[in-house]
């Protein structure tokens, strides 16, 4: 006997709408009905972190929530994290600082810094650490993990230099309609 | 995991109807899942019926203040409690302990009503919940009852619900006068790891006491009311033959995690350093300024 129900959810921005069985986790759903296997199963009893997703907004062990439970919410995996075929800038860290060895530990360390830094986009080292609690690495590289995430991070002071460039920009637009003008 | 239909009730009353549909056979009722999915993993757990109580209207998550109590609704995750800045000034131990249970992703889905359901002799939460006098409101169709958390915990995974009844909060009265509290834990490594042992110690002006988990069936407390504990210029000697006889107080089993031997020498030494830090943050505490209306 089995007992199916529908889900409709919306999976990295798109509404899909499946039938899971009430035994099937969110893993299996994605994995196995979605086609998303950027989520990987490891421990498979929340103790790894591999299988981290987001539900609506926070990070999730998808391996410890019932696919039937997120009926009507918002998923975003690890595939969800690209725009137009190019990746997302924490992604791109990863790839930089060379964060990547076995990689199988990847998706969920991407998903688990993602949930820190959409709280809190300025981490220190230690807020970091605290963040990827949750998520183990069999190759044991974890200081390129961090480091990967306080690049995508940037120093703390980007409002600063991001209003810095924008008074070089508005002064050289403003020589440049002077030279104009003259 | 075997099958079993789910449901989604989305008042109190329909929850009822449900548990009376079912009658007495295996029923579970899932908040996070992040205990109830492992035992439906492993088939330990094999209920019929998994009732998802995230949904009802007369039932919402969240945290209510009152001046007398604190109460935590049972939908409510341990990451909403750990960033409740007012149950971190009330009740500083609960939030040391939430704040070790599992990682970020668990603590995020797990709630701290079913830390206190599920009943492990090792759960996290339960040291401060009993050290706190927390209360478990229970209801079914026939009203609200309330039971102390001491009371609810029977025993490894054994609580005082009845099959027709769920639990619908946990209510925390609010500490009168200047207190102090540290929990403490030791497990085999930092991170995601079960406790081998645990405790939540608080000083009041006189009383102090200790709530264990870990150490015996079910979690317990100790008071000392003698006051020497909770004088820090006390007789360190007399101190010290107290701690011991509270310490002792442990029935700590051997498991993959300790010997009841080593869980018996560390208890002592945790219950100690907790006891100086509680009494340090009650005294400093008591010198700071107070928060008005709080």
């Amino acid at each position: 006997m089995t007992y199916r129900y529908p889900l409709r959810a919306t999976i990295n921005g798109t509404l899909r709408s499946i039938d899971v069985s009430s035994t099937q986790t969110l893993l299996d759903a994605l994995r196995w009905d979605l086609g998303l296997t950027g989520s990987k199963e490891c421990c498979a009893e929340g103790e790894c972190g591999a299988c981290t997703v987001l539900v609506g907004g926070q990070a999730v062990n998808a391996c410890l929530v019932l696919a039937v439970e997120v009926d009507g919410l918002e998923i975003t995996t690890i595939e969800g994290l690209e725009t137009g075929g190019r990746l997302s800038r924490l992604q791109d860290a990863f790839l930089e600082t060379g964060a990547i060895q076995c990689g199988f530990c990847i998706p969920g360390m991407v998903m688990a810094a993602q949930a820190l830094l959409d709280e809190n986009p300025h981490p220190r080292p230690d807020e970091v650490r605290d963040g990827l609690a949750g998520n183990l690495c069999r190759c044991g590289g974890y200081q390129r993990i961090i480091d990967a995430v306080l690049l995508a991070a940037g120093p703390e002071v980007t409002d600063e230099a991001a209003e810095q460039q924008a008074t070089v920009q508005q002064a050289t637009v403003q020589q440049a309609t002077e030279g104009l003008s003259a | 995991m075997k099958a079993f239909a789910y449901a989604r009730p989305r008042s109190l009353d329909e929850t009822y109807d449900l548990l009376d549909e079912a009658g007495p056979g295996d029923v579970r009722m899932i908040v996070g899942g992040t205990d109830l999915i492992v035992g439906l993993q492993g088939e330990r757990l094999t209920p019929r019926l998994v009732i998802d109580l995230k949904h009802m209207h007369d039932l919402p998550a969240g945290i209510t203040h009152t001046p007398e109590r604190v109460s935590v609704s049972a939908v409510t995750s341990l990451s909403e409690v750990i960033a409740d800045e007012r149950i971190g000034a009330l009740f500083p131990g609960l939030v040391e302990a939430a704040q070790t249970v599992g990682s970020i992703q668990i603590r995020n889905r797990a709630s701290l009503a079913g830390n206190v359901c599920n009943a492990s002799p090792a759960a996290d939460t339960a040291p401060a919940l009993l050290a706190y006098d927390a209360v478990v409101v229970i209801a079914s169709r026939a009203g609200a009852r309330r039971v102390h958390v001491g009371d609810f915990i029977l025993g490894p995974r054994r609580t005082a619900l009845a099959p027709d009844e769920i639990v619908i909060a946990l209510e925390l009265p609010k500490p009168g006068g200047p207190s102090g509290a540290k929990f403490a834990r030791l497990t085999r490594r930092r991170g995601v790891d079960l406790a081998t042992l645990s405790l939540c110690c608080t000083v009041g002006p006189r009383r102090t006491r200790f709530a264990f988990g870990a150490l015996a069936p079910r979690p317990f407390v100790v008071d000392d009311d003698s006051g020497v504990l909770a004088d820090p210029a006390g007789n360190e000697l007399t101190r010290e033959r107290i701690l011991h006889e509270i310490t002792d107080q442990a029935r700590p089993i051997s498991d993959l995690r300790a010997r009841a031997d080593y869980r018996q020498a560390m208890v002592l030494v945790l219950s100690r350093r907790a006891l100086r830090s509680a009494l340090i943050l009650r005294d400093t505490a008591s010198t700071a300024p107070t928060e008005g209306g709080a």
